[in-house]
């Protein structure tokens, strides 16, 4: 069993005395940055990111600072469950689920076996996911190997026509958003060909939009302007989690091992596809209210509807890095990222990583493992802290988290034009939101759109102009056919209804 | 979409009940303007997008596509998108009596956002420090009404921390003003 040998050896590098401060120090980041709104995971990763230059450099840094970065993602995760439960207010968009029976739960007085069980099938869904990845990953990746320009850039589409297919009647504003992603990848100088594109003359455009300026405006800021119609105050369910509530809730968590499964089995495999961990946790949710047999209780406070959303939406979040670390391809905004932070520190993310940075990746998954564990004592430990967070006035935090934001938009590039565009890029980010332009596509287009440029050039140049090549052989031509059938999915499924007899609905 | 459903399900689903308006929950923008709007927008940043490509050139050059190729293509799909939008948006009559934001909402949102536009222009004057603690000094001041003796050690002491922060234990420089100038903190 090799994997075993290279998790073993992953340890090893994880369980160094900087790299377990690094941890903690993650995780506990990680959490308040999840608890506070306008800092959720992909934008609390975003503004940390450039702090982590100066560690990259030194050698063994790239491991420890995507532990930080990593483990500041499972602390979001897991502070996203706090704001759920307690102000009803989701940290993130896969928390949506378990606020309908966590609140209701803290709502009763029992917030501390909402959190407990939020906490635990958490670091449940996330360990098996973590499994899965430890298994898994080489074997992809090895397949991986295999890979050329054509068949990158078909996974590439692949990834992309998931989100419109699925996208469910927005599929016009899907394709929207992920194009402007697109285009605004395009600006600045053209690497292959050196000519400058859509800059219109404005110097300050030569390098092009950076996705880090894009993550904290649209998910920073603009989530700040949306919580903000809520009302300028954050209301909520106090919290006392004690060791007794611990073991209590502990001693009924077995009986749900039926539902812990199934949601970690859906979040595994949903995780996968990009925006996959929203509708794992919704899935999962109506999944076990179907078929638990308390299931007409759900939403009025029933610990097992926290346990399906919380179980599937963590397994999907940590499944998510698996095409991210194997293929290049992140499942969603925060892994993109993440993603991001290895191009910039110089990795190549992909199947050569497992290669050529054995100690990096094996480092990553063996800390995958501590950092969950990690997170589970810090947040069980802590949580009226972190709750208490959410009770300075909000006259006091709104200022400092926008300030937060600023900060991580200028020490990007060292530019203040970068901070005005994070103010623009916060009141799209409002807008879209609202009118129910997805913002995940664009973010996922503007960081992989060069890259999949290049391999469609690439790939192009290849076959002298030959589009056919996408099709050339067994591999790359299944690729793009599934990615053409889940772009016209929808379409696909209306024509088979008209078959049926069943009429015509889209 | 979903977060805005499930809080406040019900809200803003169309059917604006006579005479239970207040001047507050009358609408300042329809969805229908908005999404017109926005659509329009798009679709012109499109067309720019297809402009500077076919500039560039978007045809197939000597030896590989020319730097135009792709973005062309891209900024078509964007024009034919935001057209798509912009129809469905003239065409849905639901739109023009949902509400995009009441003014209530329109306000909290802007006394927020116009102070931080105005934060974030003068920072490059005032310095980072200096900006930060007048913006957080006036939050404190206009939306929490707290008094000068409590806004004071708040605001500065923020600001001072964030400097050992990250000027001095992460090393990553602010821009400054006038103020570290005279200090001699540059």
């Amino acid at each position: 069993m090799e994997e075993i040998n290279a998790l073993m050896q992953g340890f090893a590098v994880a369980l160094s005395p900087l790299n377990l401060l690094l941890m903690f120090v993650g995780v506990v980041l990680g959490i308040i940055i999840g608890v506070l709104p306008g800092l959720g995971g992909a934008n609390g990763v975003a503004i940390l990111l450039p702090l982590t230059f100066s560690m990259a450099q030194q050698p063994g840094g790239t491991t420890s600072a995507i532990i930080l970065l990593s483990c500041i993602y499972w602390g979001a995760l897991f502070g996203g469950a706090i704001t759920s439960i307690l102000f009803n207010i989701p940290g993130e968009p896969w928390s949506v689920a378990t606020t309908f029976d966590g609140h209701p739960l803290a709502q009763k007085g029992r917030a501390g076996s909402a959190l407990t069980a939020a906490f635990t099938s958490s670091f449940i869904g996330a360990l098996i996911a973590v499994i899965m990845i430890t298994f898994l990953s080489p074997v992809v990746a090895g397949f991986a190997l295999q890979f050329g320009p054509p068949e990158f850039f078909a996974v590439y589409l692949l990834t992309f026509c998931a989100f419109v297919g699925m996208s469910g009647g927005n599929a016009a504003k899907t394709v929207a958003s992920m194009m402007i992603g697109f285009a605004l990848a395009a600006v600045g100088l053209d690497s292959v060909t050196g000519t400058l594109r859509l800059t219109f003359g404005f110097t300050s455009l030569l390098k092009g939009f950076d996705f880090l300026i894009a993550v904290i405006g649209l998910f920073g800021i603009g989530e700040i302007l949306e919580t903000l119609e809520e009302g300028l105050a954050f209301k909520g369910a106090s919290a006392k989690i004690n060791m007794k509530v611990v073991l209590e809730t502990w001693k009924e968590l077995p009986r749900y091992w039926a539902t812990s499964l199934r949601s970690a089995a859906v979040g595994c495999f949903m995780g996968i596809v990009p925006g996959g961990a929203t509708p794992a946790s919704f899935m999962s949710y109506g999944l076990a209210r179907r078929l638990s047999k308390d299931g007409n209780d759900f939403g009025s406070g029933v610990v097992e509807g926290v346990v399906a959303p919380e179980t599937a939406a963590h397994a999907a979040g940590t499944s998510a890095l698996l095409p991210m670390i194997t293929l290049g391809v992140p499942g969603s905004p925060t892994a993109a990222v993440l993603l991001g932070g290895l191009l910039i520190w110089g990795l190549q993310p992909g199947p050569l990583l497992f290669v050529e940075k054995p100690d990096f990746v094996w480092g990553l998954i063996a800390s995958m493992y501590l950092g969950n564990i990690a997170g589970l004592i810090v947040v069980l430990t802590c949580v009226p802290l972190f709750a208490a967070i959410l009770r300075i006035p909000f006259s006091i935090i709104a200022p400092v988290i926008i300030v937060i934001c600023a900060i991580g938009a200028y020490t990007v590039h060292n530019s203040m034009f970068d901070v005005y565009l994070m103010v623009v890029f916060g009141v799209i980010g409002y807008a879209f939101k609202k009118l129910g332009y997805p913002l995940a596509p664009m973010v996922l287009a503007l960081v992989l759109g060069d890259r999949a440029e290049e391999n469609f050039r690439n790939a192009i140049k290849g076959s002298q102009g030959d589009m056919l090549v996408f099709f050339s052989n067994g591999l790359v031509g299944g690729l793009t056919t599934l990615a053409l059938l889940l772009l016209f999915w929808p379409l696909i499924r209306a024509g088979w209804r008209l078959v049926l007899g069943r009429g015509w609905r889209p | 979409m979903l977060t805005r459903r499930v809080l406040n399900p019900g809200l803003r689903d169309g059917r604006i009940e006579e005479g239970m308006e207040s001047e507050q929950q009358r609408s300042a923008a329809s969805v229908r303007a908005v999404e017109i709007g926005v659509a329009v927008v798009i679709f012109l940043f499109g067309a720019l997008v297809v402009l500077d490509s076919y500039r560039l050139g978007a045809k197939w050059g000597g030896d590989g596509p020319q730097a135009g190729y792709f973005p062309f293509y891209v900024g078509l799909l964007i024009c034919a998108s935001g057209a798509t939008i912009l129809v469905r948006a003239l065409r849905n009559p639901a739109f023009a009596a949902q509400s995009f934001v009441t003014r209530d909402e329109l306000k909290k949102i802007l006394t927020v956002l116009v102070p931080t536009v105005v934060y974030v222009s003068v920072i490059a004057y005032l310095g980072f420090y200096v900006a930060s603690t007048i913006y957080i000094a006036y939050f404190m001041w206009h939306l929490g009404k707290y008094p000068w003796i409590k806004i004071a050690p708040v605001s500065i002491g923020v600001s001072v921390a964030f400097f050992l922060i990250f000027e001095i234990w992460f090393s990553v420089p602010l821009p400054k003003g006038p103020l570290e100038a005279a200090l001699g903190l540059n």
